[in-house]
């Protein structure tokens, strides 16, 4: 170790990994990941999710699962959780739609309206 | 590697002896069949220090705490939590119908009323990886010293922020810098003293288990405040995952060159090696200690001349003790002032606690000086088994006394229990209730106390040795009059004359039973009577006539034929038979036996 700057990008590095651990209030995506959602490609929406979050340097967003929220037709679902608790339910997901929501939503924290249930229920 | 969800499982000495090592093989085990080993890390953790609940498993990012993990438990936790996120409620820590368990860890009374500082990373990171602890801000502290502080002023930040030695003594930290800096000699020591020997205290083993490295941080920072260049950690060698995992964290040290030659680019160099004790209690006073390190019989020696003055191999020395260490790292980042509002006038920052004997969360938990023993026991401990009433608290070990009820609400501080007999110690605390004998307890930790003298002085070897067999004979009732004036008049003369602090402070348990217990050696002298039905020898087990149905099962199950009668009619214990094993009383199912 020959300078403190090489001790913080280690630990910014492990820091990143670590924010799982972490009891903040944070946004969160859950997925629904019972057998109608597996059957239908939660999975992929998944790793799309926390791919995509990493790609973009995001450690105060964590990714977790759930179990059948009850509208089986419209899986894949994720909601998202902001901080405060204001919960958006995407339906019909694939891995693209997952990306554009990381990219919208979290990043620019604008709801992609056309994915809510709203709209499909229309 | 980013997964969606860690693991953290407790890997401390007590839930690894609770089957974690095979609940860690069918965990890698079930994530493997189920594909998930990319998606979930396991994180090996020190003690959470909810010892009590172990083995502890705590899943991120629900942040949910598992308690009583069995082996058999975890194809559930596997199929419901981290495949389908559906928390497993029945395993759950604390209030099992909470909705939100995703802060439920820090909920819990148990640990929502601790100020963690030297606990800080046990039970958060993984202490076999370096790169965890330096996420924490680990090591930070070393380089703010190394590249913009003096030695000085590294010291005067230690002695600014009033941290005292929480090995026992309570000496300022800083002045013993101090003391050993200001020595002119071409060769200087640092030395940790990790041979915790207190019977019931386990902090030290914790933090080394938990975050080796932060002893290793600490341990350089003294190094580059006094003038040193090696350290010495003296750790017995009973504590084998503490010292497996001190030497994984010195060799992943120099590999970062975080310990070795010129560390962040200054001309400041150090390294540590481990020395294993073999587990005598009088090897942590400090003369002991460093005479073991040399090679030697692990005997105390006169002071002064004081370790800081000549020490290890007659150089000057500074000898701290784990959880001391622990606390400078943080206190050298965050500053003396934030340290200070933490804690009483003369004793700064937290202390870590065992909490043992009649407590509901035994384990470990680290609480702000000042706190009163009652927050501790009721709030933090859950309070006593079974509703029964408080009766002390031992606090100090063998070397400490104890605190009665009626002074349950004094702060705990360094001074506070000094006056009240007792001491502070390395943070062993037993809580005792009403079923407890004071005689029995001093007893108990005289016997220790003789066993561990080493024999170098005569007061503590004969003069210990006296005073048990003293108590011994009150106990199993000959005890005679002015039998406590004699083990008082002994204890004074041992206390003053005695070579080390071992034989100084070992009456101290003894003293402080008769000062608040004085009444119960005296039921013991006089009337041969044990109060708290504890010493066998004393007690006289019952039949009540008015109470027993003459059902013969007590009769059946003694083992010596002392009972006898007629069936349906009282049945009568024979006294010369009796052995007194209380297998009567158990048995009974109308609880007509009483012993007295």
């Amino acid at each position: 170790m020959k300078s403190i700057e090489e001790l913080k990008a280690i630990r910014d590095r492990t820091l990143k990994e670590m924010s799982i651990r972490d009891n903040e209030d944070k946004m969160r995506i859950v997925v629904g990941m019972a057998t109608c959602g597996i059957a239908a490609g939660a999975k992929n929406v998944m790793n799309a999710f926390i791919d995509e979050l990493n790609k973009r340097n995001i450690n105060n967003v964590t990714v977790s699962m759930t179990g059948c929220i009850g509208i089986c037709r419209l899986e894949p679902v994720a909601e998202v959780f902001d901080a405060t608790g204001e919960k958006t339910t995407y339906v019909k997901l694939d891995a693209e739609k997952a990306r554009r929501i990381v990219a919208e939503h979290i990043v620019n924290q604008k709801v992609v309206t056309e994915f809510t249930v709203g709209a499909a229920e229309r | 590697m980013v997964y969606r969800s860690h693991v953290l499982i407790c890997n401390g000495t007590g839930c690894t002896a609770s089957k974690v090592p095979e609940i860690m093989a069918r965990l890698e085990k079930a994530l493997a069949e189920k594909g998930l080993e990319k998606e979930v890390k396991i994180v090996k953790t020190g003690c959470f220090g909810l010892c009590e609940k172990g083995p502890i498993m705590v899943v991120y990012p629900e942040g949910a705490t598992y308690c009583h993990v069995a082996p058999d438990d975890i194809e559930e936790i596997v199929n419901e939590h981290l495949v389908k996120g559906r928390i497993v409620k029945r395993l759950l820590l604390g209030d099992k119908d909470v909705e939100d368990v995703a802060k439920s860890l820090d909920n819990v009374g148990f640990f929502n009323r601790q100020v963690r500082i030297a606990l800080r990373n046990c039970g958060v990171i993984n202490p076999e990886v370096i790169d965890e602890y330096i996420a924490r801000d680990g090591y930070m502290a070393l380089a703010k010293a190394l590249t913009e502080m003096t030695p000085q002023q590294v010291i005067d930040e230690i002695k600014k922020s009033g941290l005292r030695g929480r090995g026992g003594g309570g000496f300022p930290t800083g002045m013993k810098w101090q003391f050993a800096a200001n020595q002119v000699s071409d060769q200087k020591y640092v030395c940790c003293n990790a041979d915790e020997g207190d019977p019931g205290a386990f902090m030290d083993r914790s933090i080394l288990e938990g975050d080796p490295h932060s002893v290793i941080e600490a341990m350089a920072i003294a190094g580059y405040a006094i003038g040193a260049n090696q350290g010495y950690i003296y750790v017995r060698a009973e504590y084998p995952i503490a010292v497996q995992r001190l030497q994984i964290a010195i060799s992943q040290a120099r590999e970062y060159g975080l310990l070795g030659k010129n560390i962040f680019g200054t001309d400041f160099s150090f390294d540590l090696d481990i020395r294993l004790g073999a587990g005598a209690f009088v090897c942590g006073e400090e003369t002991a200690l460093m005479t073991s390190i040399e090679g030697h019989r692990g005997e105390p020696r006169t002071r002064p001349p004081f370790p800081a003055v000549k020490g290890l191999w007659g150089k000057p020395t500074i000898l701290n003790n784990v959880e001391t260490y622990a606390n400078i790292p943080v206190i050298l980042l965050k500053g003396a002032d934030w340290f200070n509002t933490i804690g009483t006038e003369k004793s700064k920052g937290t202390k870590v606690f065992a909490i043992g004997g009649k407590i509901n969360n035994t384990g470990l938990v680290e609480i702000p000086m000042g706190m009163t023993l009652r927050e501790v026991i009721y709030d933090i401990g859950g309070g006593i088994p079974k509703g029964k009433k408080f009766k002390a608290a031992q606090t100090g070990g063998p070397s400490g006394g104890c605190i009665p009820a009626s002074h349950i609400d004094v702060p705990i501080d360094y001074d506070n229990l000094l006056e009240l007999g007792s001491m502070m110690g390395s943070g062993g605390m037993i809580i005792m209730d009403e079923d407890n004998c004071m005689v029995d307890i001093a007893k108990f930790f005289l016997e220790f106390t003789v066993d561990e003298s080493c024999g170098k002085c005569p007061p503590c070897r004969i003069g210990t040795k006296r005073m048990y067999e003293i108590l011994d004979r009150i106990t199993s009732g000959k005890g005679e009059e002015g039998d406590i004036e004699k083990l008082e008049l002994l204890a004074e003369n041992i206390k003053q004359s005695a070579l080390c602090g071992l034989g100084q402070t070992a009456p101290n348990p003894v003293l402080s039973t008769i000062r608040y217990f004085r009444d119960e050696y005296e039921a013991h002298v006089k009337e041969h009577r044990c109060p708290a039905g504890v010493c066998r020898a004393l007690l006289k087990y019952f039949i009540i006539p008015d109470k027993c149905k003459g059902c013969s099962l007590c009769s059946k199950k003694c083992p010596v034929g002392a009972i006898s009668g007629e069936i349906k009619k009282p049945y009568v214990i024979d006294q010369n038979k009796c052995i007194k094993c209380g297998v009567c009383m158990d048995t009974c199912k109308f609880a007509a036996i009483e012993k007295k």
